[in-house]
């Protein structure tokens, strides 16, 4: 456990978790959803739940784009980079993802041109300095980073640069909400909302989890003393019996969100009629597709993309640990079969997913007690 | 996935002003303010940069603290790796295939 002292601000920190203490009430159970893998990562990574009371639960939620992302897009994705001159990019969380035929790296090692990018407008750049090759970008991410991609299309479709393409796997992240709150086993009081979507995405779109299903959300920042504020406005919201949207996150997130990022993504982007989620199955209008107007630099369109579909085994459990029904530990395959080194179910996949993310800070240091004790 | 760094605009880029080069601890590099066009930032501002683009301006004392933090999360590697291997306005060995720093 670490210890209060260790953070910035200790004193804060302390009447924070007091005052946590104060308005959760003994005899009620609260569990409250971090939507954002970025969250999650804060969460284990500075102990946050050892200063909570026992009857607050954090459920962590869908927003790990690595994690979500099915298997057979992978696929599919890959099959693209088998294709003579062709050079395959993606961001480097993509990297060690599995597909049925190995990662994006097995494929390098494999002798297909398979390359690391850190930003879209670098995989637009390498188009346009190997003119006789095609530079396919691989493209993950809500929306935080889909109006990168969006503006990187219109570039190219500016400058005129035809060798260069996107597969597209933006998702957006409200539909994946919904679909948690529509399934019949959820159990979820309130939520602590995205903080990076939200800078493009503003509150507003948040505003029918408040009104239609009557739960609290607070957009909310990454410091440890960000998520506990954000704990607390969520108490005095559902103590009050308030079901509101509010923003922690101010120093970030505008209640409008970007503009200008917006407008990219529109002009850019439509939504896709379904897209399939690990862990969570097809979900209506749930990702981002690239426009008619922008067919040319689609790869979807360029390729002939086989459209595989991979299912998660039965025995992964990862949609109960998503809606909150079960902690990442109470899986049967946990720890067990399905590890960081050796992912089976998608939570597993990338550290920001809620398996990875326990297993690494919380399995890992259980196991190194236990043996500290034998 | 969704890490965004906090930079320092240093110089505006006469010949493309939707370029500037930012400072992250001492690394400079290219990003682009495309989606900041509805409130464009100049130089001194500090900007949160994701995937090699600026995506929303905040304060000095915030963007201190952000970065204060990735250092605690144990991302600040990371974070200097991604901002090292943008390849924008780089020339183009740093750009391709030698990596970040190469």
């Amino acid at each position: 456990m670490r210890f209060v002292d260790e953070f910035r601000e200790p004193e804060l920190i302390t009447r924070t978790a007091d005052e946590i203490r104060r308005l959760a009430d003994p005899q009620r159970h609260f569990r409250f959803m971090e939507v954002c893998g970025g969250h999650t990562h804060s969460i284990y990574r500075f102990g946050l739940k050892d200063l909570l009371p026992p009857n607050i639960d954090l459920v962590h939620g869908p927003g790990c784009p690595v994690c979500v992302l099915p298997m057979g897009r992978i696929d599919d994705g890959l099959s693209i980079a088998e294709q003579p001159n062709v050079i395959f990019t993606a961001f480097g969380d993509m990297m060690r993802v599995p597909g049925t035929r190995g990662s994006p790296l097995e494929y390098k090692a494999r002798g297909m041109d398979v390359r690391i990018v850190y930003s879209p407008s670098d995989a637009l750049k390498l188009a346009r300095n190997n003119p006789d090759k095609h530079v396919m970008f691989f493209a993950i991410g809500f929306e935080t980073t889909a109006p990168s991609t969006a503006l990187t299309l219109m570039r190219a479709k500016a400058q005129g640069i035809s060798n260069f393409s996107v597969f597209c796997n933006h998702v957006t992240i409200i539909p994946a909400i919904r679909a948690i709150l529509d399934s019949p086993d959820m159990r979820i009081d309130a939520f602590i909302g995205p903080g990076h979507v939200s800078t493009v995405i503003g509150c507003r779109p948040y505003g029918w989890i408040a009104r239609n299903e009557a739960k609290p959300i607070v957009v909310t920042g990454f410091e440890p003393l960000d998520i506990l504020q954000s704990v607390v406005m969520l108490l005095r919201q559902l103590n009050d019996n308030q079901q509101e949207v509010e923003n922690q996150y101010k120093r970030c997130v505008p209640w409008e969100g970007n503009r200008a990022a917006l407008k990219a993504m529109a002009e850019v982007f439509e939504l896709r009629p379904y897209f399939e989620w690990r862990g969570l199955g097809f979900i209506s209008q749930s990702a981002l597709q690239i426009r008619e107007s922008y067919a040319e630099w689609d790869a979807e369109r360029r390729f002939s993309v086989p459209g595989v579909r991979v299912t998660d085994p039965k025995a992964a459990q990862c949609g109960e640990v998503l809606k909150g029904v079960l902690k990442p530990a109470q899986c049967k395959l946990f720890g067990k079969e399905c590890t960081p080194e050796h992912p089976i179910g998608a939570l597993m996949v990338s550290s920001e997913g809620s398996c990875a993310a326990y297993y690494n800070y919380e399995h890992r240091k259980a196991a190194v007690l236990t043996n500290v004790g034998a | 996935m969704c890490l965004a760094i906090p930079g320092k605009i240093v110089e505006l880029l006469a010949e493309d002003r939707s370029l500037a080069t930012v400072d992250v601890l001492g690394v400079r590099r290219k990003v682009d303010l495309g989606l900041l066009l509805d409130d464009p930032p100049v130089t001194g501002d500090w900007v949160l940069i994701h995937v090699g683009f600026a995506m929303s301006k905040i304060n000095e004392a915030d963007a201190q603290q952000q970065l204060r933090m990735l250092t605690e999360l144990g991302e600040s590697e990371a974070a200097m790796e991604e901002v090292r291997g943008y390849g924008l306005g780089e020339p183009e060995e740093t750009a391709t295939t030698t990596g970040p720093g190469g």
